[in-house]
């Protein structure tokens, strides 16, 4: 049996090295052992999963991941991008990347570096046009203390919404007069009020209390006033939501000193992206969150404080604990809770022991330590 | 208030006797139909709305309702997570007992936001005046102006007629559920029935449409012009109207009385029947009783921006209620009808193959349907078969591995 698996596994994986450098397919898992015995026979019913390593430390711990799934069976097969805007010799086409996600639905991708300047002189960056290309317009940022890790404040539970495909990201930037440079700043009330009803929708889904819109709209009273309404607007349908407003600046005061106010956060693109990152490093770091963005039809999970940490390239270091939460997200959204939940406890029960931890928890393990630990706790 | 309707319907009826028909009560239909409408809902329309589909889930509101509701909504749950759909209900549930529309209003919001709800039949216990039916009451407010039930036999259950085939298309907002009634003078009370142009011509519209696409031969309008000249009258104007448009189709009308004899003795006629709200209740039911009862016919209600699924007679069950032998099958099929209407046709066909197979070969049937199996045991029957047939994400390559 085994022999017959090994050679499955090696032809498998012959099929997708012939296929080309850009893409390969993790080899099919043929084992019959499955440590899952509760859930259905899936067999052959599997799921394919866009993969888009990222730059920095990216494909190190996406490799984590791919890891933890194969040792629990997980029936996702991943379809793997190089994509990069610091390295476009070897990146894959946009265009290539973007159907495979719109054929797959479902996307994981670690983070892509952005240049300071363009090589080809766009404005827009490689993430902007990922985003923009397939209308993710929902970024979701889960931030929650996870057991085990110490940090200065405990028990916060608060989801960040972010508008990512408009706002200051608009990439509409010129130089009218030498010397003075402009940026436009793009609020529509379509988007605005797309945003507000995902996040009032997200909290009905999962039982939330209170939205909190983010705004700076005493200074920026017409761009931040329009998205401030419309969000005002939609709160009305949501009448057991409730629903409150606060500048961004308070907020991020609020945040470091009682962060344990907020609950979901509906934010625009900028202050979304300054309060993600806030909000991170409060329980934990970039290491740790897990973050999905959203479309309509698709569905990308990605780390959520976006930082490559390219300095650790190859050095075994980085902490893999966001990109497994965010395979657990994956399998959660597929319809696949029980897997999702074995991968949890996993994870949960290594940073609960505090025996294996990576160096910016205060440890000394290394990404594989963890990862191996994480596989040992399956089950 | 009686009195100024009465005026207002006196007013607007003066074109029916000419013959004109213009737009008539459409403007003012919001103030003449009793409605629930708060001053929120106003304020947002649905075109304002944006979908509640997200990363390919939809939200979806479930409102179970009363009698065998609840425990029909547990079963549907349950084998959509089996077979791995990707929908996420809200569960609003609506108090039966208390009085006032809170609940309601809530549920209206909440179908308004989502687009799109599966739903029990609710209870209106209340025998206030003020307060109206929920069912109605949740129709007239999302404007589900056509309710579509699909009669087909399941072969090898007992019934008065096998091979039956027929939709019933009917009008859900006018007619005799307007809810206008008074008392003008001690001791008599009048009720009103409403017909309109626009109403009409919707239906008619849809009626025809839907034989057209479907491939389907004759629209049959039902109505009882010979008494009601002017109402069911205009009715039937309306259809034979948009008949014009579908030359390719038959179009023939019967009145309600003979339509009820001619369905029970002779059900194989009817192809596409085009009716006004009450006739249409009188005439889904007999014919569900026809194939074997309640427990087996879905009914979808649409309007132009939401849609609702429920099952296709609408009883609570309360008698029958927490006894398991509700038979699911229609809840399910409900179900059905909403995973094809949000485009999960392979998730739709997964589990109506399991679902016939069930009550047809594997004859795992409730007590009403003559079989003396309990409702949980046809779902489990169900999941057992959905055991193989898991769909994939996103959306197909289900693999049979039997």
């Amino acid at each position: 049996m085994s022999m017959l698996a090994r050679t499955l596994g090696r032809t498998a994986l012959q099929a997708a090295a012939a296929r080309g450098v850009h893409t390969s397919s993790t080899l099919n898992d043929v084992r019959t052992g499955s440590k899952l015995k509760d859930g259905a026979n899936y067999g052959a019913n599997r799921t394919t999963c866009t993969l888009i390593p990222g730059d920095g430390v990216g494909p190190e711990i996406v490799y984590a991941l791919q890891e933890v799934f194969k040792a629990a069976n997980v029936p996702v097969d991943f379809e793997s991008y190089f994509l990069s805007e610091i390295n476009p010799v070897l990146s894959a086409k946009l265009e290539d990347v973007v159907a495979s996600i719109q054929k797959n639905k479902v996307c994981i991708k670690g983070i892509l570096a952005t240049p300071d300047y363009s090589n080809v002189g766009d404005l827009q960056t490689l993430n902007m046009k990922l985003r923009n290309d397939l209308d993710l317009y929902a970024n979701v940022v889960h931030v929650r203390s996870l057991p085990g890790i110490k940090t200065r404040h405990t028990n916060i539970d608060t989801v960040i919404i972010r508008e990512q495909t408009e706002g200051e990201y608009s990439a509409l930037e010129h130089e009218s007069v030498p010397g003075i440079v402009e940026c436009l700043k793009i609020v529509t009330a379509k988007k605005s009020m797309r945003i507000a009803k995902f996040a009032f929708d997200y909290a009905t889904k999962n039982q939330r209390k209170k939205v909190t819109a983010v705004h700076k709209a005493n200074i920026m009273k017409l761009g931040d006033g329009l998205f401030l309404r419309c969000c005002e607007d939609v709160s009305k349908l949501y009448p057991r939501i409730q629903f409150e407003k606060m500048i961004v600046d308070n907020t991020t005061m609020q945040m470091v000193s009682n962060p344990n106010q907020f609950d979901v956060m509906v934010t625009p693109n900028l202050y979304g992206a300054i309060v993600d990152n806030l909000a991170s490093g409060l329980v934990g770091g970039a290491g740790v969150v897990a973050g999905a963005s959203y479309s309509a039809e698709t569905v990308v999970f990605e780390p959520g404080a976006r930082h490559t940490f390219a300095g650790a390239v190859g050095k075994n270091v980085a902490n893999p604990t966001a990109m497994m939460l965010c395979g657990v997200k994956l399998l959660r959204h597929i319809n696949l809770p029980t897997y999702s939940e074995v991968i949890f406890n996993a994870i949960n029960k290594v940073l609960n022991d505090g025996k294996v931890r990576t160096k910016d928890l205060g440890g000394q393990s290394t990404t594989m330590d963890f990862t191996r630990a994480v596989i040992a706790n399956l089950h | 208030m009686a009195l100024r309707l009465t005026q207002r319907l006196l007013q607007t009826q003066t074109p029916f006797l000419t013959r004109g028909y213009p737009m008539l009560v459409t403007k003012e239909k919001s103030e003449d139909v009793a409605h629930t409408k708060s001053s929120l809902q106003k304020k947002v329309t649905r075109t304002d709305i944006p979908s509640a589909q997200y990363g390919g889930r939809h939200a979806v509101t479930m409102l179970p309702g009363g009698g065998i509701g609840p425990e029909l909504m547990t079963y549907v749950r349950e084998i959509f997570s089996y077979c791995g759909a990707p929908i996420d209900f809200e569960v609003i549930e609506i108090d039966p007992s208390t009085e006032g529309n809170d609940d309601l209003d809530y549920a209206i919001t909440s179908i308004k936001r989502n687009g799109v709800a599966l739903k029990g039949n609710i209870e209106t216990k209340s025998q206030e005046l003020s307060e109206v039916s929920r069912n109605v009451a949740i129709r007239n407010e999302l404007d589900l102006y056509v309710n579509v039930v699909h009669c087909k036999s399941y072969p090898g259950i007992p019934a008065r007629h096998q091979d039956i085939d027929v939709v019933l298309i009917r009008q859900n907002t006018d007619g005799e559920y307007a809810m206008l009634e008074h008392e003008s003078v001690p001791g008599i009370v009048e009720s009103m029935k409403v017909v309109t142009v626009e109403n009409a011509e919707r239906v008619a519209r849809y009626a025809f449409e839907y034989a057209r696409q479907n491939n389907r031969k004759k629209v049959t309008t039902i109505h009882k012009a010979n008494i009601m000249k002017l109402s069911d009258g205009l009715f039937l104007e309306c259809a034979k109207r948009v008949h014009k448009d579908y030359p390719e189709l038959e179009h023939d009308n019967m009145i309600i009385d003979n339509t009820c004899m001619q369905a029970v003795s002779k059900p194989h006629q009817f192809d596409v029947m085009n009716m006004t709200n009450l006739y249409g209740t009188i005439v889904s039911n007999v014919l569900c009783g026809l194939m074997g009862g309640a427990g087996l016919i879905s009914g979808r209600n649409y309007g132009d921006h939401y849609a609702v699924f429920e099952p296709g007679t609408r009883n609570t069950g309360t008698a029958i209620a927490g006894k398991n032998i509700a038979n699911p099958v229609a809840m399910i099929n409900a179900s059905i009808d909403m995973l094809n209407h949000l485009g999960h046709k392979e998730h739709a066909n997964v589990i109506y193959e399991a679902t016939y197979q069930t009550i047809v070969n594997d004859a795992i049937r409730t007590p009403d349907l003559g079989g003396n199996h309990s409702s949980t045991d046809v779902v489990e029957n169900i999941l057992k078969i959905l055991s193989a047939k898991r769909v994939n994400w996103p959306h197909g390559n289900y693999f049979n591995q039997l």
